[in-house]
């Protein structure tokens, strides 16, 4: 059994102040001034705590305080206030929304996943990943403690082609080459940002920070730059100007290497085999309605790893799109179907936000995600978008210190991996390699709904 | 503190009694302010039924906002924005009334709790106190309640005549059998997620209802003890404070196997809250973080299930077993299995729900929400012919008298809360019980200073009004559906529709 993965964490404090649903504590006029102000009995001291935010100019009372609400009932001249932050709720979008940044944010601040009291105070289901349940196990099935550390919960994949089976000679030796196989040890890589500032020290961010995990980032070779060189066994260069270009010589150092798909995609991957065989070569496509009958066609034609990608909502490109875990279903089972699945890794991407999400799609049928907008929102990317604008970025993402930004996404990416091992834990799940395409193990909205479908009694039943 | 009597037989519920929040003010939807044109007539005192306003030196003063009708009062001949003299008042959306609850505990939801537990009836105000903003589950689901021909109720029951009581063991086996005459019991809090106080309060208002209340998983403190009777105990998986004495003082024993809160994982009581009193009651080291381990690893099949229930029986011939088990998949097997095991009581946690600590992740995504996994368990162990010799209870984001009604309309045949027991005590749902001395309205901690916020008469009180404006609610909900007793609408789905799915023409009878 291999050492169990780990990753270090540690506190790596914001930049700007975060922003929180939770807004302005409002005085109004009026107060009394009572000897036993509410003030002083702030259960988190927030009023003895406060202090003018330099960089802002704006008091920094917003963060501390948790909504008790004691000195809004408690004030004998009902002088304090309390609002929904404004900016709150302007932040992210209709996918990335303002509760997923502030996860993210929290977890890449501290390296703790996110736990809270009081039960679930989200909305029952909602579209995408939303309407999708994991299972759990009691009882009837035998279940893993992986998350105290009693049992261990492998989370390693592997990225290549895959033999059905070894051919020996008669003298026992292997008559046919063996493929290479890169192994990592959590089931994500990091990928290509849809949008971003500059992004040499973003980029050296990742780079840092996925050395460290074990794992890859995906860097076009047109954005490559020589002070990366040193990150090259942990780098896949996305190949944008073709397989033969100037760069040829950066394959030495390199384990895998990225291809667009192309309709001499065939050709590349032979022409890439040859400069270096043990090169692994991932062939990156759009996912659209057509993707399971290329990927069909190009396992049978030898291809190793298939990189999905969705938009950064999670769609596919089509008229009326599917969205990534309803595509990757059908592709999962249409390659099931043909008996080629377990030849080739597929790797996904496109709208994973949070922990949940990988899980979620490697059910559906990848062996491994891609992430990308998170990494970003790691950083304090408020997925404004103003910098595919042209305009400044709030959080001063160019400017970031690779060393922190590297901080904040192991952090993040620690608690991932820890958020996997409860929902693998409480399948009752050792292997991360096992979970690929489980929908026996999860509910999903659609199925689970249809049991309301028939309820009422009926004008055309006599009532009972 | 004087110990309540348990009640052994009485069908006739007590009485609510007035209990108004021990903050200075309660929390309000709607925002009245005062001008400075005040001239102090004191008319709005004259006119308001509701006692919002009190009189005050300079200008009356606004004691109780939180019971004001809102704009919607602007019908009435006391309506004190338009006739006051000087038009000095004014009426808008409190600010801080937005900020509280999320898309399951709306702050309506929340509003109309509190009013509840301080008046002991359905709120009156234009808060909507039967569904939350979650889009699915319960919030879509109606009540449908039948007419006759010409569109009226079918027939007219008396509410005195309707029943509520349910059988909490319908084995046939020689143990007692257990009526309680509110189809609830009170679910699982430990002594160090819970205060003292809170805890006293829970137990003594399912003793004055005549129902149970659940230790959870921390241990039986000796002050319950005068409540022997109405304490069901729990055997979770990390056995905290679990005794042999314990479990023969009791008439209910469940058995946690998982929560809804975190179906698959363990407890964990941080580091924090384990102060000397609660390291004593579990037998632990104060200040260090607690787990209790998931799954029991004694247990891996339905055979070494019957080994923990025999166990059980053996130590307490008296106690009926209750199995409290969360929703997978296949959570029909799971409940076909408990019966054979010789279980009394299953309880299935619904994934929503849960009260103390738990990751994100596991609440939002783990497991079936209850609404799905009901019906399911309630179909199949019928067809297997075992459906009424086992009494089901639903848990995990029931809120209210009508997410009750609907669970039971989807197959149980009781319910079994928790939150709503907390938010009857003015929890506000900030989600921060978790940190640090924990709750800061002094629910859910052991900080001593945060837990003489409460007094236990006060809590008992809140708690009892709330159950009592349920069971008024239940009872109303039976006369409108024909039936005399709450176990006539176990697995009734004809008395339920989904709005989603419903075509209005097609349906037959009144939907609310």
């Amino acid at each position: 059994m291999p050492p169990k993965y780990h990753t270090q964490t540690a506190s790596a404090p914001n930049r700007f102040p975060a922003v929180t649903r939770s807004g302005v504590i409002a005085w109004e006029e009026g107060c009394l001034k009572c000897a036993r102000c509410v003030k002083k009995e702030c259960v988190y001291k927030v009023y003895e705590t406060r202090a003018l935010d330099e960089r802002q100019m704006l008091d920094s009372l917003d963060s501390a305080c948790q909504d008790c609400f004691r000195c809004v009932q408690n004030c004998p001249a009902r002088l304090i206030q309390k609002g929904v932050n404004p900016t709150y709720r302007t932040i992210g979008d209709h996918y990335w929304t303002p509760e997923i940044l502030a996860n993210i944010w929290s977890q890449a601040e501290t390296g703790k996943i996110p736990v809270s009291g009081a039960g679930y105070g989200g909305p029952f289901s909602g579209p995408g990943f939303d309407a999708m349940w994991t299972d759990m196990s009691e009882i009837v099935r035998p279940t893993r403690d992986g998350i105290h550390g009693r049992e261990y919960i492998s989370t390693t994949v592997d990225l290549g082609r895959k033999l059905m089976a070894l051919r020996f000679d008669e003298q026992g030796d292997l008559t046919h080459p063996v493929p290479p196989l890169v192994e990592i040890p959590v089931p994500f890589i990091f990928d290509i940002l849809p949008f971003s500032p500059p992004k040499r020290r973003i980029l050296r961010a990742f780079l840092r920070a996925a050395t460290d995990l074990g794992t890859f980032v995906v860097v076009k070779e047109s954005e490559w730059l020589p002070p990366y060189e040193r990150y090259l066994p942990n780098t896949i260069l996305l190949l944008d100007r073709g397989p033969d270009a100037r760069n040829g010589h950066l394959l030495d150092r390199m384990r895998m290497v990225e291809v667009p798909d192309n309709p001499a995609v065939t050709e590349w991957l032979e022409m890439l085999k040859e400069k270096k065989p043990d090169l692994l070569v991932a062939i990156r496509m759009p996912l659209t309605p057509a993707a399971a009958a290329r990927i069909a066609e190009l396992t049978r034609e030898g291809a190793e790893i298939i990189h999905l990608v969705a938009d950064e909502f999670g769609m596919e490109e089509a008229d009326e799109p599917f969205f990534i875990k309803d595509r990757l279903k059908e592709v999962h089972l249409s390659l099931v179907d043909k008996g080629l699945r377990d030849q080739i890794t597929i790797i996904a991407g496109g709208g994973i936000a949070m922990a949940e999400h990988m899980a979620k799609v490697i059910i559906c049928g990848a062996d491994a995600v891609s992430c990308d907008i998170p990494l970003l929102v790691a950083m304090e990317c408020r997925v404004c978008r103003r910098c595919t604008q042209g305009i400044a970025c709030p959080v001063e993402l160019e400017e970031v210190d690779p060393a922190w930004g590297s901080r904040r996404i192991k952090n993040l990416m620690a608690g991932w991996h820890n958020q996997l091992l409860e929902i693998m834990g409480a399948m009752g799940m050792r292997e991360v390699r096992r979970l690929r395409g489980e929908m026996g193990r999860a509910m999903f909205f659609e199925d689970l709904e249809r049991e309301f479908a028939s309820l009422g009694a009926r004008k055309t039943e006599t009532p009972q | 503190m004087k110990a309540i009597k348990p009640r052994k037989k009485s069908p006739e519920l007590p009485a609510p009694k007035l209990t108004p929040s021990r903050f200075r003010y309660g929390l309000s939807k709607h925002r009245l302010t005062i001008g400075p044109s005040c001239t102090n007539c004191g008319l709005c005192i004259e006119l308001c039924p509701y006692g919002v306003y009190a009189k005050g030196a300079r200008v009356p003063r606004i004691p109780n906002e939180h019971l004001c009708l809102g704009p919607g009062c602007d019908k009435n001949a006391f309506y004190c924005v338009g006739r006051c003299p000087v038009a000095a008042i004014s009426m808008r959306p409190n600010p801080s009334f937005q900020l509280l609850g999320d898309k399951r505990w709306t702050a309506d939801l929340l509003a109309s709790t509190w009013h509840m537990a301080e008046t002991g009836h359905a709120p009156y105000q234009d808060l909507n106190y039967k569904t939350g903003d979650s889009g699915g589950g319960f919030d879509k689901l109606r009540l449908l309640y039948p007419v006759n021909g010409n569109g009226k109720r079918t027939k007219e029951i008396k509410e005195k005549d309707i029943s509520l009581a349910i059988e909490l063991n319908r084995s046939n086996d020689a143990r007692p059998k257990i009526t309680i005459p509110v189809p609830l019991y009170l679910g699982g809090m430990s002594f160090g997620s819970v205060s003292i106080v809170t805890m006293l309060s829970r137990v003594r208002a399912a003793a004055t209802l005549g129902t149970f209340c659940c230790t959870g998983e921390g241990g039986y403190p000796d002050q319950l003890i005068p409540y022997d009777d109405h304490v069901i105990t729990q055997v979770a998986t990390g056995l905290f404070g679990v005794r042999e004495e314990t479990i023969q003082r009791v008439r209910i024993v469940e058995f946690k196997y998982a929560q809804g809160a975190k179906p698959g994982l363990g407890g964990h009581l941080l580091g924090d809250k384990v102060t000397p009193a609660v390291a004593k009651m579990r037998e632990a080291v104060t200040g260090s973080a607690l787990f209790s381990p998931f799954p029991f690893h004694s247990v891996y099949s339905v055979e070494d299930h019957k080994k923990h229930v025999d166990w059980i029986k053996e130590i307490n011939p008296r106690a009926l077993v209750s199995v409290k088990v969360s929703t997978p998949t296949d959570v029909d097997m799971v409940a076909v299995g408990s019966f054979y095991a010789g279980a009394h009581i299953i309880q299935l946690d619904g994934s929503y729900g849960g009260t103390g600590a738990a990751p994100d992740i596991a609440k939002k995504n783990i497991a079936m929400p209850i609404e799905y996994a009901m019906p399911k368990v309630h179909k199949f162990l019928k067809e297997e012919g075992i459906r009424d010799h086992i009494t089901i209870i639903g848990s995990g984001g029931v809120r209210n008298a009508y997410d009750a009604a609907k669970i039971i309309a989807l197959g149980a045949d009781g319910v079994c809360l928790g939150t709503a027991d907390m938010v009857a005590l003015e929890c506000l749902r900030c989600h921060h019980c978790e940190s640090g001395r924990g709750c800061a309205r002094g629910i859910a901690t052991t900080d001593e200073e945060l837990t003489n916020l409460m007094d236990v008469e006060w809590g008992t009180q809140r708690i009892i009004n709330m159950y009592l404006a349920w069971c008024e609610q239940l009872k109303q909900i039976l006369k409108r559906l024909g039936m005399k007793s709450i176990k006539e609408l176990t697995g009734r789905t004809d008395a339920l529709v989904h709005i989603d799915y419903m075509k209005k023409e097609e349906v037959q009878g009144e939907i609310d």
